[in-house]
């Protein structure tokens, strides 16, 4: 993604998406024609629960401004418990980054059923929106990572 | 007190009951006290120590230890009793191998606190009615025994053996501990001053894994910071974002299993409060799941592989507190 001075700031955000629910929810806000921003990059994981702490300070070191993360509606979950596990994780992980100082907005777990098309493209309006206004992720970047 | 130790090992070894023995033993100087492995009576007589220097939590040997021909004789101050208990719920060691003598835990003294009262060159410390006399190669110099106390001592969670076979000495209780404050003091900062705060500690950590070795919770055979795979395996790490990583992964991954016994500050060569990332989870843990300490039993389950229906969403971080 360029950055352009001249141009407003756009973030990058990275969405993890389970199969069963989410990824077919964002399916479904396509086939209904509902807009909802490019900055987010969709990556699908079999159950949100799927997702280690380290893929979401991965995304961070790989240039992601924000990073949400979708699943089944608990009791939902394809898997039955995935995402009650999920919950406890996230909930921890997001304290610390939090006790760490740096932004907890940045992160977000939201529950997007396969039918809730509507709410995965307001939910990621919404997002989207929230990371631009804090700015570029300077707290957990890795210049390294960075393209000149 | 080293003494009955020494006597206990001695008839437990004679009798057969066991075939080596866990303790500690002097290094290069008298405060640099590492655990060892005796196997004979002279053994014992000749390097076995207990003394205010013997701060090691031993239980991790045990994972190895156990595994092999015949039991061992293991002492466990309180706190290290916790962490053989989740080690035997983590089916990590052999219990039926392992023989523990409860003994009392005292309060640990921290040699870099006296050298920082710019006392150096020791050769002998004696503890008389809490006064330290210590040697020096520059003369004798005192100093009072609890400005000495090692910051994990300071903030004694229990005094109570979790496990054991048999006890020297009484046994104590659960206490009333105050190892929470500064990770509330912590919570009550902004976030830039957090930010700071843990910069400026992080920034000090040369990767030399001390903190992940020494860990009793820490048992993995394969590691994810050992995985060239990973691209984290790097020995120094290079940048903000890899000290921080590391530091959460690694306090993430001991989350609902850390038993606070505080080792990780202790051996940090750097002097990284690292022990607050892990009271961080704990009281987290303590206030939205319920009082877990991890190492008190064997058979509950740990917080992070329990759930329930009616958990709170992970948004509560979002909601709380002023940023």
């Amino acid at each position: 993604m360029q950055v352009n001075d001249n141009k407003e700031f756009q973030p990058l955000i990275v969405a993890f998406c389970c199969n069963w629910c989410s990824y077919a929810g964002a399916d479904l806000s396509g086939t209904n024609r509902l807009n909802y921003p490019t900055n987010v990059k969709i990556i699908r994981v079999p159950c949100s629960c799927r997702v280690n702490p380290m893929f979401i300070l991965r995304a961070f070191q790989r240039g992601a401004d924000g990073v949400i993360l979708c699943g089944c509606h608990p009791g939902d979950c394809h898997y039955t418990s995935g995402n009650y596990f999920t919950r406890r994780r996230m909930t921890l992980l997001f304290s610390m980054l939090d006790f760490l100082g740096i932004e907890r907005d940045r992160t977000r777990v939201e529950w997007v059923s396969a039918a809730e098309g509507a709410k995965f493209a307001a939910t990621m309006n919404e997002f989207t929106e929230a990371v631009k206004k804090l700015g570029p992720n300077r707290r957990l970047e890795d210049l390294r990572c960075k393209k000149q | 007190m080293q003494e009955a130790m020494i006597n206990k090992a001695k008839q437990l070894l004679a009798d057969g009951t066991v075939n080596r023995v866990i303790g500690w033993k002097k290094g290069e100087f008298v405060y640099d006290i590492t655990p060892a492995i005796f196997e004979t009576a002279e053994e014992l007589d000749a390097d076995f120590v207990y003394n205010e220097f013997t701060a090691a939590n031993v239980s991790k040997y045990l994972v190895k230890e156990s595994k092999k021909e015949g039991k061992i004789l293991a002492f466990l101050k309180p706190c290290d009793t916790y962490s053989l208990n989740q080690l035997t719920k983590e089916h990590r060691v052999n219990r039926d191998n392992i023989y523990v003598v409860g003994i009392p835990g005292g309060p640990k003294l921290d040699a870099e606190k006296i050298k920082a009262k710019g006392i150096t060159g020791i050769t002998g410390i004696k503890n008389e009615n809490y006064t330290l006399k210590i040697e020096t190669v520059y003369g004798e110099q005192t100093m009072p025994f609890y400005e000495a106390i090692s910051d994990k001592c300071a903030s004694c969670k229990s005094k109570k053996h979790v496990t054991y076979d048999e006890l020297i000495g009484e046994d104590g209780d659960v206490l009333e501990s105050n190892r929470f404050d500064m990770v509330e003091k912590l919570e009550n900062m902004t976030a830039q001053e957090r930010y700071d705060f843990w910069r400026a500690e992080l920034s000090k950590c040369i990767r030399c894994n001390a903190c992940r070795n020494v860990c009793p919770a820490c048992t993995c055979e394969k590691c994810v910071f050992d995985n060239p795979e990973s691209g984290v395996e790097n020995k120094a790490a290079s940048n903000s974002f890899e000290e921080n990583m590391f530091h959460i992964i690694r306090a993430f991954h001991v989350a609902g299993r850390c038993t606070d016994c505080g080792e990780c500050s202790r051996v940090c060569p750097q002097n990284i409060p690292l022990h607050l990332l892990n009271r961080k989870f704990i009281k987290d843990i303590n206030s939205l799941y319920g009082e877990y300490q991890a190492g008190e039993d064997t058979t509950t389950k740990a917080p992070l592989n329990a759930y329930t229906t009616d958990d709170c969403e992970a948004s509560i971080v979002h909601e709380r507190g002023v940023e």
